[in-house]
């Protein structure tokens, strides 16, 4: 069996370093990982994704819609666009905080935020909302959202990795000055 | 022998490297740019590795290399390719001494390129060898496989993998470094009747390589990585032939007692033709999963009408398969599905999900391009004008509010494109704009045409000191190379001056005032003039304080909002907000607010001609 992650948010969130972070915890626990990533011109603020597999029986990076075991949103309209891959009961965490295009503002579709956010909580029934703006408030930092969203989703259990996994991951690929928010961060709920 | 986490494009690099390589030269272009990035980080000292100035600069450089008996590597995206193409096809001709590999990148989609071309294609035109992996491990052991062939058989050949293989990641067993091959180059024997091209040189090669491509194709119908999965269960008489990341999106699709026999097809040139043969003996009908052009289903019909084989051959020809864009597991699986005369299992209905917004990429916040566009704009407010854009972070000026882009074609275009414009309506004030490194790569011919045959336009050098479309790549203008040095810079405005041009001015963007008085100024100038507006990139310098809004001043007209589209800027409660995390404080807002409600920002200094500074 495998197990199938979507990381969705936007451009310069950090999608791609906590990807990278649930492989490290995976490989060092001998598991096969295979991951695929947006690059490139839709870093600049669009849609980016991140298709994470895990176990010797993913054939390729990407999964077919309907088969993710978690959808990790950094960004409610994105948990949105990314649901068509979550597999029936499967579980989305998302950060609560709206990132409203310059498009929205400037012609294009507006922000409906209450649409979005009532539309998970009616679609998605193993939903776990991650308050980011108070995290960033208590952790004194807005950079390590990513690291936030994988501890919330460390202890929803979909991982299939515990937080000692994640924080070895963040010892590999850190510098040491950042040990310490991260390791806040990780445990924060 | 150790395990690494690596992107497709990193294990071409160590792939390369464990090869011994000797000599890599590339031009940045995604989904390629990782790998020529993963040689300078990863390479012993004896590796030499350049961005060169263009794909044709590239593929001469190691052209040159493998003459001299240095295992060379060229890294390029497929439109790269096509700059290329010229010394390639002739190279094709002449052949090299060492093993020579032209990686190529291409972008079904297209995702993040201009064309959806397929350089399986190319290496038919161009009949040289051409390899396509499915996997990022594939890619690792196949990169060594085509440096040994081309060695052996003293030609370039085709590396090409999509971007799903180039940036997809798999954890994979390497090589250690000390396991790496080492090549001593022999150094360039001379030798007139091999090197210099003559028209009596191409007759005789030109039969020997279509010799050697016939041999071939036999010999790549025993190559391990063409392979048949033999059919199990029902599914018997049918065929479905696929290659590169296909073959991993019809393993997710096939079950395990009851699929279609396939055909893995790793060499699409030249085609394993004994390898089809053996493939279709017993088939009724095949289907061919590809993505670009439909190579393997040409070739398998080709194949059936050759050896009289009763086997129907569909896909994108006979309209099973998609005839563009990019495949997916579940594409796949719906044509797998619809060939084996099962439902297609039914994708989750996406319901009546609520408008969502859309996110097409923007400038950043700061971004010194914004500002440019902006002084132009305003100082053009009115006038009869084009804005000949071209390929680069750039492009993006073409959305709202800034709308300053009126044609983008292919690197370099923008200049040539505003003089035929100019010829056909004189009366326009013609733009041309063109960022740094697309200057370098192509924009100078261009230039020198439009001066030698008597235009009239404004080029707009954007000059933010970096290659940043593709993740801010070091060129000429920078002063360091991919070794590591610091190199003179090339200094655009004493290139223009070169040419001749007279009048060249460098301005910061982000004083507004100023620039937007030099367009004024300039563009009122005969014939072809340039501005060179020069200020970096804000991913690559460091903000130096950040602006903030007083909600006391500000009434909430929205005009920074509605004229800048800047990311910072954010409408809220009626009036503006400046996001903190994305304000990089350029002022650009502070100086458009007509309330002078902006403030707190700081314009990063930039060095102007004259030890001037902005
Ligand atoms: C022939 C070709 N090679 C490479 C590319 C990939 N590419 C897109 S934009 C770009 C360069 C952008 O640099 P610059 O002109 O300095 O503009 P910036 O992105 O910095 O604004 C490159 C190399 C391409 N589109 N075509
Ligand atoms: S100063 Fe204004 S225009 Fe510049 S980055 Fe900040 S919000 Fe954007
Ligand atoms: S990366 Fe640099 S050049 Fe590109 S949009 Fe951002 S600031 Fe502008």
């Amino acid at each position: 069996m495998s197990t199938n992650i979507i990381l969705c948010g936007v451009g310069g969130q950090g999608t791609i370093l906590a990807s990278k972070l649930i492989a490290s915890a995976a490989m060092a626990r001998d598991v096969a990982v295979k991951t695929a990533e947006t690059i490139g011109m839709a870093q600049r603020g669009g849609s980016v994704f991140s298709h994470v597999r895990l176990g010797e029986d993913a054939a390729c990076p990407l999964m077919a819609r309907g088969s993710a075991d978690l959808v990790l949103a950094f960004e409610p309209a994105e948990a949105v666009r990314q649901l068509p891959f979550l597999k029936p009961g499967g579980c989305v965490v998302t950060s609560t905080r709206p990132v409203v295009p310059v498009s929205a503002m400037t012609g294009g579709p507006a922000y409906d935020y209450e649409g979005i956010m009532e539309y998970l909580k009616a679609k998605v029934s193993n939903l776990v909302l991650v308050d980011s703006d108070r995290a960033a408030a208590e952790l004194g930092s807005a950079k390590c959202l990513n690291v936030v969203l994988l501890g919330a989703a460390v202890r929803a259990g979909e991982l299939g990795l515990s937080e000692g996994d994640i924080l070895a991951a963040l010892h590999e690929r850190l510098p040491e000055k950042l040990w310490e928010l991260n390791e806040r961060a990780l445990a924060w709920a | 022998m150790h395990k690494e986490f690596l992107m497709g494009n990193e294990a071409i690099a160590l792939g390369a490297l464990a090869a011994g390589v000797n000599v890599v030269a590339g031009y940045p272009g995604t989904p390629s740019t990782e790998v020529l990035e993963t040689i300078a980080r990863r390479r012993t000292q004896d590796v030499y590795v350049e961005w060169s100035i263009n794909e044709k600069a590239a593929m001469e450089v190691a052209a040159g290399a493998a003459y001299s008996g240095a295992r060379a590597m060229v890294t390029c995206k497929q439109v790269g390719l096509n700059v290329a193409s010229d010394p390639l096809m002739s190279l094709e001709y002449i052949g090299v001494k060492a093993g020579m590999v032209v990686m190529v990148a291409d972008d079904p989609g297209p995702i993040s390129s201009q064309t959806e071309q397929d350089t399986r294609t190319f290496a038919q035109f161009s009949k040289l060898p051409c390899f396509d992996p499915s996997s990022v491990a594939e890619a690792y052991e196949m990169i060594q496989e085509a440096f040994e062939l081309s060695e052996r058989l003293g030609t370039p050949v085709f590396f090409r993998a999509t971007t799903r293989v180039d940036h997809g990641y798999e954890s994979i067993e390497v090589a250690d470094e000390g396991e790496w091959q080492h090549n001593q180059p022999e150094g360039f024997v001379k030798d007139s009747s091999r090197w210099v091209i003559f028209p009596r040189l191409s007759v005789v090669n030109h039969a020997k390589i279509e010799a050697r491509n016939a041999r071939l194709s036999d010999e790549l119908s025993s190559y391990e990585r063409n392979f048949v999965v033999p059919g199990a269960g029902e599914c018997k008489r049918l065929g479905i032939a696929t290659h590169g990341i296909n073959y991993a999106y019809v393993r997710e699709n096939l079950d395990a007692e009851n699929h279609p026999r396939v055909l893995r097809v790793a060499t699409p040139f030249p085609f394993p033709e004994r390898k089809a043969v053996e493939f279709l003996e017993g088939l009724d009908e095949v289907l061919c999963v590809e993505e670009l052009d439909p190579v393997i289903e040409r070739e398998l019909t080709y194949v059936c009408g050759k050896y009289g084989l009763d086997v129907r051959i569909r896909g994108k020809l006979t309209g099973d398969v998609a005839p563009s864009g990019e495949n997916s597991v579940e594409s796949v699986g719906a044509a797998i599905a619809a060939f084996v005369g099962k439902e297609a299992s039914a994708a989750p209905a996406p319901g009546d999900a609520p408008t969502l917004p859309v996110r097409p990429p923007v400038l950043c916040a700061g971004c010194p391009h914004r500002a440019s566009f902006y002084a132009v704009k305003r100082a053009m407010a009115g006038k009869k004008t084009i804005f000949c854009g071209d390929i680069g972070c750039y492009t993006l000026g073409n959305a709202a509010p800034l709308d300053m882009v009126d044609t983008c074609l292919c690197m370099g275009a923008g200049i040539d494109i505003a003089q035929g414009v100019f010829h056909v309506e004189p009366d326009t004030t013609c733009f041309a704009f063109v960022g740094d490194s697309t200057f370098f790569a192509s924009g100078i011919t261009g230039t020198i045409n439009a001066f030698y045959n008597q235009a009239d336009l404004t080029l707009v050098v954007l000059d933010n000191s970096t290659t940043a479309m593709t993740g801010h790549q070091p060129h000429p203008g920078t002063g360091r190379t991919m070794m590591g040095e610091v190199v003179a810079k090339v200094n655009i405005e004493a290139v223009l001056r070169g040419i001749g041009l007279s009048v060249v001015e460098t301005v910061d963007p982000l004083d507004h005032e100023r620039a937007v008085e030099t367009v004024r100024r300039v563009a009122a100038e005969p014939g072809v003039k340039a501005i060179i507006f020069k200020s970096p990139c804000v991913v690559l310098a460091k903000p130096q304080a950040r602006s903030v809004v007083d909600p006391e001043k500000c009434v909430g007209c929205q005009r920074c909002v509605k004229q800048l589209g800047c990311p910072g800027l954010v409408p809220r409660d009626g009036k503006v907000v400046i996001d903190e995390s994305l304000c990089t404080g350029c002022t650009l807002c502070e100086q458009v607010c007509p309330f002078g409600a902006i403030s707190g920002g700081c314009r990063i200094p930039v060095e102007l001609p004259g030890g001037e500074r902005a």
